[in-house]
């Protein structure tokens, strides 16, 4: 009946999912986050819109035109053409790259407002100091920026273990490769295996709720350690 | 001092997120307050009997004067659904496993079960020479095929049935993704997404165009596909008026022109 051994391909593959995924959004947010947090352009809040924007469309929205884009006619066919594919959906890296769009914000924003809470003081003091602007970027800029990338690490990861609407579009349901812990609960519960259901959900349960409480609590203690 | 304000500006996000989903939710209550009224019947369809529901109940509702809201999935997840006491009071399955089963399990009346058609599968594609029949299969020629979640879509089992019989499930295997239901399968190989899919035979009777292959019936069994009144409809006059309908002869010329056999 209750095959154990069968719940645990999804988790890891949601796991693989959710750390690449995490890991290629801090190289691509940090950049995107520095430049919303210190650009004087006028259009940056467009920019800053575009990013925010799966905050609220509907996962279809974006899981509909990413079929399309990853598709043999859309760019992601193209470059699936140079490794001899002909369409990134029903892929591992389809989804990734639907996932760091789908998770893209939480990662943005908090760090973006890390970067501009500590204002331009700490980094014209470093100037001052002869610190080459990429110097102070490391050694000034990032390490007061911590918590913003604790938050915003910890948000893309939880938030894309939490996909579904985006990989049930674009996955095509493959063991090992697609199918991944939200997909996996969807099709327990449509064929009533309804044990298997509620173990991964409530796993998912007891996971979101460490995440959050560990990031509040992440939280309260670097408040507390800086003066 | 400096770190409160940080932390203010992580959650400010949530609070922005918050006022999105109140002018969401404001946007939404206009159609919410368009309910359903006296009159209306609420149905359950397998997705791959969507456009003919469609028509059917045009001609119901222009016959009766009564309204027709559909549901369109697969059937495993109508029926997961209906077993949470769902308010539909008419289901139609794509098989004839899951309305008997509600009719055992006191979700459905017995007495109203009939097959109201008998559905095929077409192995499709949407470029013009690839599929020219079961010798497609057999080279393997494409990346991806299409089907149906056998475990949920009763067109995804006979696609798999057909399959086997062919003796080619362990090859095909690794090439094979699944839509949730036959219409997302469709819809994978109408993006070219998959380059062919084993598809109902009504999703596409009238499209022009692509390359097609009906699978022969030796190789499944022709999916009968039952309707049953479900507890929720068993005191709706409009549903049970609707279930007449569905075999008269109106009902009858539209199952026909999108390739079923009329049923019981």
């Amino acid at each position: 009946m209750l095959e154990v051994t069968e719940l645990w391909p999804p988790i890891r593959l949601t796991l693989e999912l959710a750390a690449i995924t995490t890991v290629l959004l801090l190289l691509l947010g940090t950049p995107i986050a520095w430049w919303l947090a210190r650009s004087t352009a006028r259009w940056k809040e467009v920019v800053a819109a575009v990013v925010a924007l799966p905050l609220v469309l509907p996962p279809t929205v974006l899981g509909f035109y990413l079929l399309i884009a990853l598709g043999p006619d859309g760019p992601g066919g193209w470059i699936a053409g140079l490794f001899g594919g002909r369409s990134l959906a029903f892929t591992f890296e389809g989804l990734v790259i639907g996932s760091v769009f789908y998770s893209m914000p939480f990662v943005v924003q908090p760090i973006r407002n890390a970067f501009e809470a500590f204002g331009d003081r700490p980094l014209e003091v470093a100037a001052t100091l002869r610190a080459a602007p990429w110097d102070s970027f490391w050694t000034v800029a990032v390490p007061l920026a911590r918590p913003g990338f604790v938050t915003g690490a910890v948000l893309g990861f939880a938030h894309t273990v939490g996909e579904f609407g985006v990989v049930l579009m674009i996955g095509g349901n493959i063991p090992g490769e697609t199918k991944v812990l939200s997909v996996a609960i969807f099709e327990h519960v449509e064929t009533l295996r309804w044990a298997e259901a509620h173990i991964l959900a409530g796993g998912l349960l007891v996971f979101a709720f460490a995440v959050i409480l560990t990031m509040m609590l992440l939280q309260r203690r670097m408040a507390r350690l800086e003066p | 001092m400096r770190r409160a304000r940080l932390q203010g500006r992580i959650w400010r996000v949530d609070g922005f997120r918050a006022a999105l989903w109140l002018l969401a939710g404001l946007l939404l209550s206009g159609p919410l307050a368009n309910g359903a009224c006296a009159g209306d019947v609420r149905i359950a369809v397998a997705a791959n009997f969507t456009q003919a529901a469609r028509e059917i109940g045009a001609a119901f509702q222009a016959a009766t004067g009564n309204r027709p809201i559909f549901s369109f999935g697969s059937t495993g997840q109508l029926y997961a659904q209906i077993t949470q006491d769902a308010p539909f009071e008419v289901f139609l399955a794509a098989d004839q496993a899951r309305p008997r089963k509600a009719v055992e399990n006191g979700l459905a009346l017995g007495d109203s079960r009939f097959t109201y058609a008998t559905g095929k599968i077409t192995l499709f594609s949407k470029m013009r020479d690839l599929v020219a029949g079961e010798a497609t299969l057999r080279d393997g020629r494409f990346t991806r095929l299409a089907i149906a979640n056998p475990d949920t879509a009763p067109y995804g089992a006979a696609a798999v049935a057909a399959i086997k019989a062919l003796g080619l499930y362990q090859a095909l295997k690794p090439k094979i993704v699944q839509g949730n239901n036959i219409a997302q399968t469709y819809q994978f190989v109408a993006t070219g997404n998959a380059e062919l899919g084993f598809v109902a035979l009504s999703q596409v009777i009238d499209k022009a165009g692509g390359s097609r292959w009906a699978v022969p019936e030796h190789l499944y069994r022709p999916i009968a596909q039952d309707a049953v009144l479900t507890r929720r409809g068993a005191d709706s006059e409009t549903a049970r008026a609707f279930l007449v309908f569905l075999r008269g002869p109106e009902a009858r010329a539209v199952k026909e022109k999108y390739g079923y056999g009329a049923g019981d």
